[in-house]
C-alpha cells in the first residue's frame, strides 16, 4: 500500500507524534494513580492549547482530548473548540471538529445549537466529503430543532445529489423523523422514487426510511402498499441474480438488504389480504432457495419466517415456515436453535400441532448448556403439555427439575403445577406429581401450593391411606422442607388412623406405631429447621392425633402442656387452648377434633393463600391472630377456647358455632346463636336464661371486638331474667368485619349481674 | 406499532474492561454511558464458548440488568469476540439477531482490511480513524454500508483528504 496509515495526518510531524507520544505514555503507566496524573497534565496542556494556539494546533489538542475522554475522564471544555473546528475551511480540522461534537456534544448541550449553523453550510459545500461529515453528525446527535432547522436541506439533497451523499441523507432522514415525527410527509415523495435506484446503500437506505414512514403514518402505510410489486421484484433480483462480489457475503447476496426488504414487506402485508398475495410466491421462492449453512442465509431465512407469520400468508406457507423453524433446532449452531425457540415460542399458540411435531427436540434442548436456551425450551415446553403427552413430558420436566440451575426453578416449579392441575390423568398420579416436585425445590414453589395440596389430598378419599403413608415415609427421611413437611404434618394429623393400619393397596406394608407418629411430629416441632408456622401444624397434628389413638393420650397431653410455655406466642397460645379442650372441655374434644368435610376448591377461606395458614377448620384449633390464615370466616365457625372466671365478671373467648352454650355456672346459662349474613357481617344473639330460684336483675352484656371488627349492639329485651327458666334475655349484636381481615373474631363478651 | 428496531449502541472494549470505540445513537447522559459500559464488560466477559451469542438485558435510566424477570427484557446485546476484544451492539428485543452477527463480523472485516491484520493496539492509536470507519458502515443506528469493497474505497478515499 502506498499510503502509510498509522500517521495522523499534514505535513507537520511534530504534533501528531505528540498524540501518539501521549497514547503511548498513558498507556505506560502502571496504576490507576499515575494515569491520572499524566491525564491532569494533558488536559493542563491541551487547555493552554485551546487558549492560545491557532487552528492547526487547536485540532490535534482536540484529538488528544477525545483520546483522553475514550478513557472516561471530563472534557467539558473541548465543546467550545469543537465547534471552531467545524467552522474551519480546512478538512482535517473540521473532521476533528465533528467528530469531537459527535463524542462530546448531545442534545442537552447549548453549544449543540450553535454549529447548527457550520452544518448548513456545510450540507452546501462543493465537496461531497465535506457534505457526508455534516450529514454524519446531524444523523448521530441532531437535536429536535437543529432537525426542524435543517430538514428542508436534508430533503433536497435526497433528491439531488450522487448516490455516496443520498445514501446519507436517508438514514439521516430517519434521523429527522425519529425525533420529529412530524416531518415525515416532507420526506415521503423523494422516498418512492429512491426505491427505483440500482445502488444498493441507496436502496437499503430508502428501504430503512419507507419503514419508518409507514411505521409511523398509517396513511402512508396504505400509500406505499402500491409499491409492493416493486419490491418483490428487487427481492427476486438479489435472490436468483449471479454472483456480484460487491455485496456478497457467505453465498448470499445482500443480505442485509434483503432482511430489510422483508421486514418492510412484513409491515405492509400484515392484515391486508391484496399485499399478502401479492408477496407469497416470492416468499416460498426465498425460503426454499436461501442456503442456509452458514448465519448470513439462516438471518435472512429467519427474517422471512418472521414475515410468513405475520401476514395473511396461505397455510402451505405457514407449515413451511414452521419446518424451517424446526430445522434450525437441528442446527449445531446455538445461537440458531435459540433463536428458533423464541419464534416457536411466538407461535406456539396459533400453529400449535406445528409446532407439536418438533417437541422432541424442544424438549432435548432442556439440557444445553446456555441458561437462556435452557429457559427457552422451558417455556415452550410447558407450553406443549396436552392431555395426550402429559406423562412422558412430565416424566422430562421433572428430570429438568432436579438437575436445573436455580433461578429457573419456581417458573419449573409453577408451571409442573399449573400442568398437572389441567391433564393430570389420575388422582394418585397428581398427588405423586406435586410430592416429587415439593421433595426436589419444596424451597422454591409458591405459597399457595401448601393448602391446594391440602385440598386436593382432601378430595382424594379413596387416596388418604396411600397419600398419609406416603408422606409419612417422606417426614421421616427428610424435614427440610418446609412444605412437605406442613403438608405431611397435616396428613398425619388428620388420617393418622389410617396410617397405623399399616396396610394399603398400592404401597407396600410398613408396620408404624403410635410412638413412631408421636417421634415423627415430636422431630418437626423440635427441629430448629421448622418454621413457626410448621411447628404449628405440627402441634396441631399432635393434637388431633388424640382422638386417633389409643395408648399414648397421656404423651400428647404432656407434649402439648410443655408448649404452653413455649416463647412463640402463636403456639403459646395454641397450646394452652390445646390444655383446655383435655382439661374443661374434654367432653367436646372428639367432636371437635373430627375428620374435616371435604373442602370446596374457591371457598373464600381459600383465596387467602397465604403461607402455612392453617385450613379452615370447622370446629378445631384457634385461629391465628396475627397470620393471615385462611380462616377468614368471622364467627360463624368458632369455639370456644378459653376460659377465666373473675367473680361475678366472666370473660369469655368466644368463637361462636351455630348454637353453643357459653356459661354455665349457678343456674345462669347463657347461649349464643350466630347466623352468618354476608361474607363481613355477622348477626350474634345472645340468649340468657335463668334455672334459680330467684331472678336475676340488673342483667346487663357487655362486649369486645378488636379493633378492625365493628361492633353494633342492639338493645335487650329486658334485664331482669325470671326464675326457674320462665323466660329468657335475648340481646342480638351485630359483627361487621369490613376489611375481610382473617382476623377471626374474636369475642370478648362481659356479663355482669346481681343475684338476688 | 412502532417497533423500535435499530441499534442503540456499538461498543469495542478489551477483557479488561477498557472501552476502544463507544458510539452512542440513543440519549444517554455522561454517567448513564459509563455505567453501561461497565455493566455490558460485565455481563459480556463472562460468557465463553458454550453460551449464545446474545444476551437480554433490561435497561431503564442508570443501570442495565441481565434479565431474569421475563416481563423486563426490553434490548439485547449481541457481541462477537475477537482475540481480546468483544464488539457488542445493543438492539431491540424483537430484532434480528443473525443479520446484526453478520453485521458485525463485516465492520470487523472491513477493519482487518484497512488497518492489514488489524490488532487492538491498531484501534489504540487511530481511534478517530476507527468511528470514521463506523460512520461508513452504520449510520443513525442503521446499517448503511454493506459492501466491503465499496467502503474501503471511501475510507482510501478521504485519508487523502487528510
Amino acid at each position: 500500500m502506498s499510503l502509510s496509515i498509522f500517521l495522523i495526518t499534514d505535513t507537520v510531524m511534530t504534533p501528531s507524534v505528540r498524540l501518539q507520544e501521549m497514547i503511548r505514555v498513558i498507556r505506560s503507566a502502571r496504576t490507576q494513580g499515575e494515569e491520572r496524573g499524566i491525564i491532569q497534565r494533558e488536559c493542563a496542556d491541551i487547555r493552554s492549547q485551546f487558549r492560545q494556539g491557532d487552528n492547526g494546533e487547536r485540532s490535534h489538542s482536540l484529538a488528544k482530548l477525545l483520546y483522553v475522554h475514550m478513557l472516561g475522564y471530563p472534557a467539558h471544555f473541548g465543546q467550545m473548540e469543537c465547534v471552531r473546528l467545524i467552522a474551519s475551511p480546512r478538512y482535517s480540522e473540521k473532521r476533528i471538529g465533528y467528530l469531537g461534537a459527535m463524542m462530546l456534544l448531545d442534545e442537552n448541550q447549548d453549544a449543540s445549537l450553535l454549529i447548527t449553523n457550520s452544518i448548513k453550510n456545510d450540507l452546501s459545500h462543493s465537496s461531497q466529503y465535506v457534505q457526508s461529515l455534516a450529514l454524519c453528525t446531524l444523523a448521530c446527535m441532531g437535536s429536535a430543532e437543529m432537525c426542524r432547522d435543517l430538514a428542508p436541506e436534508i430533503e433536497r439533497l435526497l433528491r439531488a445529489s450522487h448516490s455516496y451523499i443520498k445514501k446519507k441523507a436517508t438514514l439521516c432522514a430517519v434521523h429527522i423523523i425519529r425525533k420529529v415525527p412530524e416531518l415525515a410527509e416532507l420526506f415521503t415523495p423523494s422516498a418512492r422514487t429512491l426505491l427505483s435506484e440500482k445502488n444498493h446503500g441507496v436502496l437499503h437506505g430508502a428501504v430503512v426510511l419507507i419503514t419508518e414512514l409507514c411505521e409511523r403514518n398509517p396513511d402512508t402505510l396504505v400509500q406505499f402498499r402500491k409499491a409492493v410489486p416493486e419490491l418483490v421484484q428487487i427481492m427476486k433480483g438479489l435472490v436468483t441474480s449471479s454472483y456480484s462480489p460487491e455485496h456478497n457475503v457467505a453465498g448470499i447476496s445482500d443480505p442485509f438488504l434483503q432482511v430489510r426488504i422483508l421486514r418492510l414487506l412484513r409491515i405492509l402485508g400484515h392484515n391486508n389480504d391484496t399485499a399478502s398475495d401479492a408477496m407469497n410466491d416470492l416468499l416460498a421462492q426465498v425460503a426454499t432457495n436461501t442456503d442456509s449453512s452458514k448465519t448470513a442465509g439462516s438471518a435472512v431465512l429467519y427474517e422471512t419466517v418472521l414475515t410468513i407469520m405475520d401476514i395473511n400468508s396461505e397455510s402451505g406457507l405457514r407449515v413451511l415456515a414452521v419446518n424451517i423453524l424446526g430445522r434450525f433446532l437441528l442446527n449445531n449452531d446455538r445461537n440458531i436453535r435459540y433463536i428458533s425457540m423464541t419464534s416457536l415460542q411466538k407461535i406456539v399458540q396459533t400453529d400449535h400441532n406445528a409446532v407439536q411435531r418438533h417437541r422432541g427436540t424442544i424438549v432435548d434442548c432442556l439440557k444445553d448448556q446456555d441458561t437462556s436456551v435452557k429457559r427457552r425450551a422451558l417455556e415452550l415446553s410447558l407450553a406443549l403439555v396436552s392431555a395426550v403427552n402429559i406423562r412422558s413430558m412430565m416424566k422430562e420436566l421433572l428430570i429438568f427439575l432436579s438437575v436445573c440451575p436455580p433461578e429457573l426453578r419456581s417458573q419449573t416449579a409453577s408451571g409442573i403445577f399449573n400442568a398437572a392441575e389441567r391433564y393430570s390423568p389420575s388422582k394418585r398420579w397428581h398427588i405423586d406429581t406435586i410430592l416429587h416436585v415439593l421433595t426436589t425445590a419444596g424451597g422454591d414453589v409458591r405459597d399457595e401450593t401448601v393448602p391446594n395440596l391440602i385440598q386436593l389430598i382432601t378430595t382424594a378419599s379413596e387416596l388418604h391411606c396411600y397419600t398419609v403413608h406416603k408422606l409419612y415415609r417422606a417426614l421421616i427421611k427428610d424435614i427440610a422442607q418446609q412444605s412437605l413437611v406442613q403438608v405431611a404434618c397435616w396428613c398425619i394429623g388428620e388420617y393418622g388412623d389410617l396410617l397405623l393400619k399399616g396396610e394399603c393397596e398400592e404401597i407396600e406394608p410398613v408396620q408404624v406405631t403410635e410412638d413412631d407418629i408421636l417421634d415423627a411430629l415430636e422431630t418437626v416441632l423440635q427441629s430448629h429447621m421448622s418454621s413457626p408456622a410448621t411447628r404449628g401444624f405440627a402441634l396441631t397434628a399432635t393434637m388431633k392425633l388424640s382422638t386417633r389413638i389409643t395408648d399414648n393420650v397421656d404423651r400428647i397431653r404432656s407434649i402439648v402442656s410443655i408448649y404452653g410455655s413455649c416463647i412463640d406466642l402463636e403456639l403459646q397460645q395454641r397450646a394452652v387452648e390445646y390444655n383446655a379442650l383435655f382439661k374443661k372441655y374434654d367432653h367436646m374434644r372428639a367432636a371437635v377434633l373430627e375428620r374435616m368435610p371435604v373442602m370446596d376448591k374457591n371457598s373464600p377461606g381459600h383465596t387467602n393463600g397465604d403461607t402455612s395458614g392453617e385450613i379452615k377448620e370447622p370446629d378445631t384449633s384457634k385461629p391465628k391472630p396475627v397470620e393471615a390464615g385462611l380462616l377468614s370466616e368471622p364467627a360463624s365457625q368458632v369455639i370456644i377456647t378459653g376460659y377465666s372466671e373473675m367473680q361475678k365478671h366472666c370473660c369469655v373467648y368466644v368463637h361462636v358455632v351455630p348454637t353453643v352454650s357459653v356459661y354455665e355456672k349457678n343456674g345462669l346459662s347463657l347461649k349464643i346463636q350466630c347466623d352468618k349474613q354476608t361474607e363481613t357481617e355477622v348477626t350474634v344473639t345472645l340468649i340468657a336464661s335463668n334455672s334459680t330460684q330467684n331472678d336475676i336483675t340488673n342483667f346487663t352484656l357487655q362486649a369486645a371486638v378488636p379493633k378492625s371488627v365493628q361492633l353494633q349492639m342492639k338493645a335487650p329485651s329486658g334485664n331482669v331474667i325470671p326464675a326457674h327458666g320462665l323466660g329468657q334475655v335475648t340481646q342480638t349484636v351485630l359483627l361487621n368485619n369490613p376489611n375481610k381481615a382473617s382476623l377471626p373474631c374474636f369475642r370478648f363478651v362481659q356479663l355482669s349481674f346481681l343475684l338476688n | 406499532m412502532i417497533c423500535e428496531n435499530w441499534i442503540r449502541f456499538i461498543l469495542i472494549q478489551n477483557r479488561a474492561g477498557k472501552t476502544r470505540l463507544a458510539k452512542w445513537y440513543m440519549q444517554f447522559d455522561d454517567d448513564e454511558k459509563q455505567k453501561l459500559i461497565e455493566e455490558v464488560h460485565a455481563v459480556v466477559t463472562v460468557r465463553d464458548a458454550k453460551h449464545t451469542n446474545f444476551v437480554e438485558v433490561f435497561i431503564c435510566g442508570l443501570t442495565c440488568y441481565t434479565l431474569f424477570p421475563l416481563q423486563f427484557r426490553n434490548f439485547k446485546i449481541i457481541y462477537r469476540r475477537y482475540a481480546g476484544l468483544y464488539f457488542c451492539i445493543c438492539v431491540d428485543v424483537t430484532d434480528n439477531n443473525l443479520a446484526y452477527l453478520e453485521a458485525i463480523h463485516n465492520f470487523v472485516e472491513v477493519l482487518n482490511e484497512y488497518f492489514h491484520n488489524v490488532c487492538e493496539l491498531d484501534l489504540v492509536f487511530n481511534f478517530y480513524k476507527v468511528y470514521t470507519v463506523v460512520d461508513e458502515m452504520f449510520l443513525a443506528g442503521e446499517i448503511r454500508e454493506t459492501s466491503q469493497t465499496k467502503v474501503l474505497k471511501q475510507l482510501l478515499m478521504l485519508q487523502s483528504l487528510e
